[in-house]
């Protein structure tokens, strides 16, 4: 006869570690819920006490208010949903850039501090310690100050070569003039990019098969560049440059970057390139010495050394903290605000004032921003994926 | 016939490697990039430099008179305006005659920091220091009591304001981060859940719409006719911002702890809280120290958005300073500077001490 265990009981007793853990999670989403049911509840009595109107519907009315700089036209007779898109896309567009120019500093700066020669590595130190420890509003400002007070006013910019100009207006630089070369050299550089792609593709396979290296990073530039100037000359060659003219208080063509655009793009470079820097010596300093000597007696010349074997392993160490660095990038844009550069929270600012729909204007700020941390996180995840170490 | 005995030549003297010239040797110009940039760099150093201290120091007007620093304007640095401003800057619009209390609270909670910060006062009195200090801080800086004036929270302003929001602003928020942090780890779903959403919807947001909730939204959310402290709406929202990122850093401790620690705890028979509070909180919270400098290092510097909602912390103090008055704004850039200095002394010393205390807790794990 085989035995039998006793029946299987549930016990509903407070010493069962299940039944626990349901009750501590009722009361855990019980006292979460009543806080959101009190608080919704005050919100709702409030501003029905103080005759607030809620509602997304003012997203239709005229906004109202004029914008200094904006990527696609908008006038103060456009509704309010048009304002917080050009907001949003100053924001997107500060933040991008930024970015960038982030990366590329962040990543001399952090190896900068290998460099043979110690007046670089003093120097690269001084500055990571120096911009990382100042408030980064502080930042803005100064260099808003030093923008719009130090830099002479319009009639006598600081003028490079007769086609730049530096004045206390912002910084107009010439522009080639839009045209059907323009736009097809771009079509052309985007062709480029999927043969360029295919041909990596390509010689991956080749060299998998043949062991033979072919160039991975020339070649496919190259080829980039030749579409592009194909469809450059293909559309006629067009060499005409809008170049900014000084005439008196007035510019006549080039393009313009605003103070505050210039003042909000240093100020977030320049702090967020010292933790980036710090991020990419850390990752440089994870790789051990011995793979790079391995390496070298595997006959790697010192460039396939650093491209093949010390890069791939300091990105896996580098991608997650420079995701949140990005991040931050992006959330400190919202400092805009500041100095008046109509960034989203600068916009969302604004028709609060004039529409008092507090929380209609913050739930917006705070979606731009979620939608961009998160689907940011989710690239850089995947990324990260791709690039970590494949274990069997 | 006997060999001659030859002597080989001397060998040369081994290369010295050590000293003054051999540094320079191998650090400024250990080959031919590397002198370049050292000549590039000195002559770019003599080219600007000496018109650097021309401005910041020798042609400086120290003279507290607004002509003498329009006459040196552009030659020289008006620090005039830190000597005539100082106390604005520093106490931003409390009352003048009553600056000695924010001084003196500032003084007793750096104290009671730094204090905090050494391994030899981990006591448990120090819990009871705070626990005094704390009050006595309100007490001295909002006065009404012991005959001392009353001094409403929207005039407190300057350096002791920032200190104290970035202090309480982690301290408060530690508590918090701890139980969230346990949350996030917990196996129960529903708490598991509540925890992630809180974490990751705050470090999504800029603390500039946190802060724009406590000023507009947070009166919303009183009973009517009820509004709280602008200090205490703002220093909430501050806590709640930073509990989120000291939540992470939390987890970074929980994460490091053998799970033999907590089985060994378990079949110990210690029920969940003691194996927390007494195995792996005691480990954690002293693994993660430097991390939660760095987050009090990032809340300091944070502190100086609060300007945006109008509180006047340091750096709103230097704009309420110079604004107003048109003989001193065209120095506010050396305003900034001397701010950007107490910044960056305040910033560099805590990430300096972090640097050390990670070392000291290392030593521990070393053998």
């Amino acid at each position: 006869m085989a035995r039998r265990g006793p029946p299987k009981r549930r016990d509903w007793s407070w010493r069962s570690q299940a039944v626990r853990g349901i009750v501590y999670q009722l009361i855990a989403v019980a006292a979460v819920g009543l806080t959101v049911w009190y608080l919704a509840h005050n919100t709702l009595a409030n501003m029905a006490a103080r005759g607030i109107q809620s509602g997304f519907d003012f997203l239709r009315t005229p906004a109202g208010f004029d914008i200094g700089e904006s990527l696609i036209p908008y006038d103060a007779l456009d509704p309010y949903w048009k304002a917080f898109a050009v907001g949003v896309l100053n924001t997107l567009r500060v933040a991008l850039i930024g970015v960038v120019l982030a990366t590329v500093l962040g990543t001399l700066l952090g190896v900068g501090r290998f460099a043979r020669n110690a007046i670089v590595r003093g120097l690269c130190y001084a500055y990571v310690e120096f911009f990382r420890n100042v408030p980064v509003l502080l930042q803005l400002l100064m260099w808003y100050l030093i923008l719009t007070d130090v830099l002479p006013p319009l009639a006598d910019a600081i003028s490079v070569g007769g086609v730049i100009f530096l004045s206390n207006n912002g910084f107009k630089f010439p522009v080639p003039v839009w045209g059907l070369g323009q736009a097809l050299a771009g079509v052309g550089g985007a062709l480029g990019v999927v043969l360029a792609w295919l041909y990596r593709r390509w010689a991956i396979r080749q060299f998998e098969l043949t062991g033979r290296v072919r160039s991975l990073v020339l070649v496919p530039i190259a080829i980039v560049i030749a579409a592009a100037t194909a469809g450059w000359i293909a559309g006629g060659a067009p060499t005409a440059w809008s170049v900014p003219k000084i005439d008196g208080f007035l510019v006549e063509g080039g393009a313009t970057a605003t103070p505050e655009f210039l003042a909000v793009l240093m100020g977030l470079v320049l702090y967020t390139s010292a933790f980036i820097a710090e991020v990419v010596r850390a990752g440089i300093n994870s790789v051990s010495h011995g793979q790079v000597e391995a390496a070298l007696s595997l006959g790697l010349t010192r460039g396939q050394t650093m491209r093949l074997v010390i890069l791939p392993q300091a990105l896996r160490v580098i991608i997650p903290p420079m995701t949140s660095q990005y991040l931050n990038l992006t959330k400190n844009s919202s400092l805009a605000v500041a100095i008046g550069y109509p960034d989203v929270v600068s916009i969302a600012n604004t028709a609060l004032n004039q529409t008092g729909r507090a929380v209609e204007c913050i739930a917006i700020i705070m979606a731009v921003y979620l939608t961009t941390s998160l689907s940011t996180a989710a690239f850089m995840n995947w990324y990260n994926r791709r690039a970590a170490i494949k274990e069997r | 016939m006997g060999a001659v005995f030859q002597p080989i030549p001397p060998r040369p003297a081994p290369v010295r490697t050590e000293g003054v010239v051999p540094w320079i040797r191998a650090n400024l110009f250990g080959d031919v990039k590397s002198g370049i940039a050292t000549l590039v760099i000195l002559a770019l150093g003599l080219y600007y430099l000496p018109g650097f201290f021309k401005w910041a120091v020798f042609n400086a007007v120290l003279v507290t008179d607004a002509n003498a620093c329009q006459a040196a304007r552009g030659t020289g640095a008006c620090w005039a305006v830190v000597v005539e401003k100082f106390r604005l800057i520093v106490f931003g619009r409390y009352p003048y005659e009553q600056q000695w209390r924010p001084e003196l609270a500032t003084l007793i909670l750096l104290a009671l920091l730094v204090a905090s910060c050494i391994r030899y006062f981990w006591k448990p009195w120090l819990t009871l220091a705070w626990v005094v200090v704390v009050p006595a801080f309100f007490m001295l800086m909002g006065g009404g009591w012991f005959g001392l004036e009353s001094v409403p929270t929207d005039q407190w302003g300057g350096l002791p304001l920032t200190i104290m929001l970035a202090t309480f602003g982690i301290v408060l928020a530690y508590p918090l981060a701890i139980v969230v942090a346990l949350g996030r780890r917990s196996t129960l779903p529903a708490i598991r859940t509540l925890c992630i959403v809180y974490i990751e919807l705050v470090r999504g947001v800029p603390l500039i719409s946190v802060l724009f909730m406590a000023s507009f939204m947070f009166p919303l959310f009183m009973p009517v006719g009820k509004t709280p402290d602008v200090l205490l709406r703002v220093l909430a929202g501050i806590t709640l911002f930073s509990a989120a990122y000291l939540a992470e850093v939390v987890r970074g401790g929980l994460q490091a702890i053998p799970k033999g620690q907590i089985e060994a705890a378990q079949s110990l028979g210690l029920t969940y809280w003691q194996t927390q509070r007494k195995i792996v909180l005691p480990q954690a919270l002293a693994m993660v120290v430097p991390g939660i400098m760095n987050s009090f290092i990032a809340i300091f510097k944070d502190t100086s958005l609060v300007t945006i909602v109008s509180l006047y912390e340091l750096t709103g103090a230097l704009g309420l300073a110079l604004n107003s008055d048109a003989n001193w704004r065209p120095f506010k850039i050396e305003g900034s500077l001397f701010i950007t200095l107490i910044y960056f002394a305040f910033c560099f010393a805590m990430s300096r001490y972090s640097l050390w205390i990670e070392k000291q807790l290392n030593v521990s794990r070393k053998r």
